[in-house]
């Protein structure tokens, strides 16, 4: 494999996790959020600040950015609680840009210079930035987010989170409370995009704001709509198709926006539940196919 | 009839029944005054709860149940103080409900929105967040519940497929999934025809015998008069009368302002 698809294949395992992660906020709670992003940044900031300023190993900056961006998802996600449906999405939306504010104007931060010189991760005394070696840990990683979405789903956390995506009061009525799982699905979707923002950086290795702005929050919502949204199947293949073409078709990289706001509007207008979604076109033609295979 | 499920939380204990206080309760929205002064004592027994349109029935049920909080006055269950809490709290103290709108969780099935309320212990804890939800304890769990329902045919259809009548029905499913000593029912019999409307009162009988409180608001007046032991009667959010059904039958006050006349199928 060449660099230069290894590279690709990087990004995509990165893209999945953060389309997997905002599927848990958005998919299994019905949070729609518009600032995903800034999940993914602090959680690459947090890493490359620890390593690249602090010394840390990568193991333990991956591993705080995890827990400390789970942390900041709850704090961030205590203003949702008092707001529904299109006042969370700007509510979202100001985090975001708040968040690439103080990337941007802390010094702590580094400023429009961002953090550089972020050091490539290591085991057992050998260093990887790139090639397969950082593909597989990439790969891990969104298999376990994917493990995590699958397992969340079948725990009472998974129910209550059902329950409040379809209705709140009746969530409530038997017994949910819903402020606590709408702050469980900011932290637990904050923390797993975390992860991705260590795995990013130590990729990259420097950190600019520009990276993670309000444009990257609808890059990985249009990759979770398109894909099929509350499916575990759909973000997935959103996030690979949705990532790889621009990738790996220079033409369409110019018009990547175009892109997913054209797709956007189409889901809308005539596969709402996206292409994998259930009840989809798609999704339906696929299982009766393998329903007459087998 | 089947007898609601051991695992249904908590264990229901029929020689202490639940008490339910309604103490000087008043409600304004703005300059509406939807309710003023209600005082209700509720202990074993089905009482309604009847009344114009507007007569402040469903706000009652909101406030009792935590969706609103009163301007005046306190809800006291089992001796405390429950008109500070959070619906979910509330739920957890052994008071359940139904809407007036129906709110079934519409794209799951009729088992797993009786499943949802079977969790209602586990919610609260960190154990939620590991503990899977489909065990065969729930599963029996849900079985007894929907068998006593008489929804046992539908577990597998999603809520949203079932006719309006059947919705009402789940959503009691759900509620005595939860384990509640009192049932707040709002209009469970609006829409049934009247064979359905008879097997929804011989259910409600069955709850009540095994030692589920409950209260029910309902327009359907036979409905009421035959299935309550006593009726409390609002209108313009102030109770007009109260007390046994044959007595608020012949309630001057009832005829005037919600009966118009003496017939009991208003």
């Amino acid at each position: 494999m060449s660099d230069y698809v290894l590279s690709v294949a990087v990004f995509v395992g990165i893209w999945v996790t953060l389309a997997l992660s905002l599927n848990i906020l958005t998919g299994f709670a019905g949070q729609v959020s518009l600032g995903h992003a800034a999940f993914f940044g602090i959680g690459a900031y947090t890493s490359a600040i620890l390593t690249a300023n602090y010394g840390q190993s990568f193991w333990t900056g991956f591993a705080l950015a995890i827990l400390i961006t789970g942390m900041t998802g709850a704090v961030l996600g205590l203003p949702s609680l008092r707001v529904r449906h299109d006042f969370l999405v700007l509510v979202t939306m100001g985090v975001n840009f708040v968040v690439v504010a103080l990337f941007k104007y802390v010094d702590f931060f580094g400023g429009a210079m961002g953090i550089v010189n972020i050091p490539a991760p290591s085991l057992f005394g050998h260093t990887f930035r790139g090639g397969a070696p950082y593909l597989i840990l990439v790969w891990v990683y969104a298999l376990a987010t994917l493990g995590v979405s699958w397992y969340l789903s079948k725990t009472w956390t998974g129910m209550a989170f059902n329950t409040v995506r379809l209705d709140e009061d009746a969530a409530a009525a038997v017994g949910v409370s819903v402020p606590r799982f709408k702050i469980y699905a900011f932290a637990i979707s904050a923390a797993l995009a975390g992860g991705a923002g260590s795995l990013y950086a130590h990729f990259i290795g420097s950190v600019f704001p520009d990276t993670f702005v309000f444009l990257e929050s609808i890059a990985i919502l249009s990759m979770v709509i398109f894909g099929g949204v509350g499916t575990l199947r759909g973000p997935i293949v959103g996030a690979i198709i949705l990532k790889a073409a621009p990738e790996m078709l220079r033409f369409v990289q110019d018009y990547r926006f175009t892109l997913y706001g054209a797709l956007l509007v189409l889901m809308m207008l005539f596969q709402p539940m996206g292409l994998l979604g259930d009840d989809s076109w798609l999704w339906t033609k696929l299982q009766r196919l393998f329903r007459k295979g087998s | 009839m089947a007898q609601l499920p051991s695992q249904s939380i908590p264990t229901l204990t029929p020689e202490s029944p639940p008490r339910l206080e309604v103490r000087s309760v008043s409600k304004r929205f703005g300059g509406l005054q939807a309710l003023k002064d209600v005082n209700i004592i509720h202990e074993r027994g089905i009482l309604g709860l009847i009344g114009p349109n507007g007569a402040g029935k469903t706000t009652l049920f909101n406030i009792i149940s935590g969706f609103l909080k009163p301007t005046e006055g306190q809800v006291i269950f089992n001796g405390q103080a429950i008109h500070t809490r959070r619906p979910h709290q509330i739920v957890e103290m052994g008071i359940a409900r139904t809407f007036q709108i129906v709110k079934p969780f519409a794209d799951m099935t009729v088992r797993e929105n009786v499943i949802s309320g079977l969790g209602m212990p586990i919610y609260p804890r960190w154990l939620a967040l590991v503990q899977r939800y489909r065990t065969p304890a729930t599963l029996q769990a849900s079985e007894a519940i929907l068998r006593l329902t008489d929804l046992t045919v539908w577990a597998e259809a999603r809520a949203e497929s079932l006719p309006i009548g059947l919705q009402r029905r789940l959503e009691i499913a759900r509620a005595l999934a939860t384990g509640p000593r009192l049932l707040l029912l709002d209009e469970p019999a609006a829409g049934l025809t009247a064979a359905e409307a008879e097997d929804l009162a011989q259910l409600i009988r069955t709850l009540n015998a095994q030692g589920i409180s409950i209260i029910v608001i309902e327009h359907n007046m036979t409905f009421a008069m035959g299935l309550c032991h006593r009726i409390v009667v609002l209108a313009q959010g102030e109770i007009i009368a109260q007390g046994p059904p044959e007595q608020v039958r012949h309630d001057e006050r009832v005829i005037n302002a919600y009966l118009g006349q003496e017939d009991d199928n208003a």
